[in-house]
């Protein structure tokens, strides 16, 4: 099955075909053959929200998940995530969750956030 | 009165980066001052990833991004002040402020560089016929109230506008167990970029309404539906197409504009962009004030930010080290045919560096077309664009020997390839 997709690894936003046999046209760099690749057989995210924190100055600590994680989990981290609470302080790559969902990819804070 | 170098209005991804501009070439008297409690600005809500990936070769959060910037400017031990509001400032330089522990202080600058951010056109700005519940809120503050407050701003939403924070708001509503029903754009093309297109409409299979806007908010005390309307080629709602959504919530995301009162206030010249007028060292009409950022102009990515913020900054550093110009030549540069805005909208010929970025955006999207660089009557150069689309800005760096004989104007033009 033939696909066309818009790469998201960057703004730039090229336009890719993608054929039966998985070759990529339409890239401008390389790391758009790997999308295009990786979109029409596994296609991935990162996926960023937040979890409730106390002890801060605010009620959330912005997180995400460390690398990208299969698309069709998005929606089982998403339930994870919201089920936790943590304690300031907390640092930018603090694990909160390991091993989210069984996908091997932690959930790592994206904020420093001083007790006060 | 406390006397400084250099003031910074706003301690943003601008600011903090054009503090950084100006110690690294060697002004280290710098004051910023930032009306939030924390350094770092709108980045610490845009918690979404795809930050970075020019300046630090890396994706990054939008807080993640705001850290590196912090560091850089802790490691520097520039000196800053937190919620604190500058309330005026004058052409002699004197900026004044306030905050809860000085009260009200007047501070007298050899420069100022203005980045200030920009601010979300809100419901007023577009007039949108009907009744005036509640649940009508920009998408910034949506993001605001959720991403750091943990609020919800409602379950059933709809989306008037395609801007990327309209787009981020859709999926991270969504993510969070609001239904979005569906993004009204006026224009007939998206105005996201196009990896937020697919992120976050696609991948939810939101729908998105080209040249659709909101013709009629109905509900008593909150919103209970929205009504939109197909447009014509003029933007006129078309009778009879109008579709009806029941929904709790309605998110605006219609635009941003330079914050730029502080200077407008003063009678700085003002740009196409709505931002100060500013020469290619990012000086504005008024000798010694700078204005970058998103003050000036608004961005598409905040890698584009630093970059011409830490250039106001090495300016500003040039301008207190070097004195007052003797002599400066400014030849107006003007957007042409299909260009919305030029940054710089003039150019001091005669301190031109060895290649001149001239950034700009096009009015509507389009295939196949020339942009031409027209000094004096004369184009200089020209380059094909097989796609070029408003929503992405465009950068270009012309040498010094094509602009330095230039008397009369600079045009930046498009042109259909015959």
């Amino acid at each position: 099955m033939e696909h066309d997709l818009i790469c998201i690894v960057c703004p730039r936003g090229c336009h890719l075909h993608v054929d039966e046999n998985l070759k990529v046209t339409g890239n401008f760099c390389p790391r758009g053959e790997a999308y295009g690749k990786q979109e029409v057989t596994n296609p991935t995210r990162v996926v960023t929200s937040t979890v409730k924190i106390n002890g801060s100055d605010l009620a959330m600590c912005p997180v995400k998940t460390f690398s990208p994680i299969p698309k069709g989990k998005i929606f089982d981290v998403m339930a994870s995530i919201n089920k936790v609470e943590i304690d300031a302080p907390v640092h930018i790559g603090d694990v909160i969750i390991h091993d989210v969902c069984g996908t091997g990819v932690d959930i790592v804070a994206t904020r420093d956030m001083e007790r006060i | 009165m406390k006397n400084v170098d250099l003031v910074i209005i706003g301690g943003g991804s601008a600011g903090l980066a054009a503090s950084v501009g100006a110690f690294d070439s060697g002004i280290k008297d710098i004051l910023i001052i930032e009306r939030n409690p924390f350094l770092g600005g709108i980045l610490n809500q845009c918690i979404h990833n795809g930050f970075g990936l020019s300046e630090f070769k890396e994706e990054l959060t939008g807080p993640e991004f705001a850290s590196r910037f912090e560091k850089q400017v802790e490691d520097r031990k520039i000196p800053y002040v937190l919620n604190t509001t500058v309330t005026s400032i004058t052409k002699d330089k004197v900026v004044t402020y306030t905050n809860e522990k000085e009260g009200v202080v007047e501070v007298q600058a050899k420069a100022i560089i203005m980045a200030a951010g920009c601010y979300e056109r809100n419901a007023g700005a577009i007039g949108i016929p009907g009744d005036r519940p509640a649940g009508v809120i920009t998408a910034g503050q949506a993001q605001l109230f959720l991403n750091e407050y943990g609020y919800m701003v409602g379950k059933k939403v709809f989306i008037l506008g395609s801007g990327d924070i309209g787009l981020i708001m859709a999926r991270r509503l969504t993510l969070e167990g609001a239904k979005v029903l569906g993004v009204a754009e006026l224009c007939a093309w998206s105005n996201g970029l196009n990896r937020n297109m697919v992120q976050c409409l696609y991948d939810y299979d939101i729908p998105l309404y080209l040249s659709h806007t909101v013709t009629r908010v109905i509900g008593k005390g909150r919103v209970e539906a929205i009504e939109i309307s197909q447009v014509d080629e003029r933007m006129n709602p078309i009778h009879g197409t109008e579709k009806r959504f029941d929904v709790d919530t309605l998110v605006l995301s219609i635009g941003l504009v330079p914050n730029n009162n502080l200077l407008t206030d003063l009678g700085v010249e003002v740009g196409r962009s709505r931002g100060a007028a500013v020469n290619q060292n990012y000086e504005t009409s008024i000798e010694g004030i700078f204005s970058c950022g998103n003050v000036l102009h608004v961005h598409d990515l905040v890698d584009y930010v630093v970059d011409e913020a830490r250039e106001a900054g090495r300016s500003a550093a040039r301008y207190l080290l070097e004195g007052k110009k003797e002599t400066s030549k400014n030849i107006p540069v003007n957007p042409g045919e299909g260009i919305g805005y030029v940054v710089p909208s003039k150019l001091d010929v005669l301190s031109l560096k060895e290649k001149t970025a001239f950034k700009f955006r096009v009015r509507k999207p389009s295939k196949n077309v020339f942009i031409d660089y027209i000094v004096d009557g004369v184009t200089v150069k020209s380059t094909f664009k097989p796609v070029i689309i408003p929503s992405e800005m465009e950068v270009f760096n012309l040498p010094k020997n094509l602009l330095e004989n230039a008397q009369q104007s600079i045009v930046i033009s498009m042109r259909a390839k015959e």
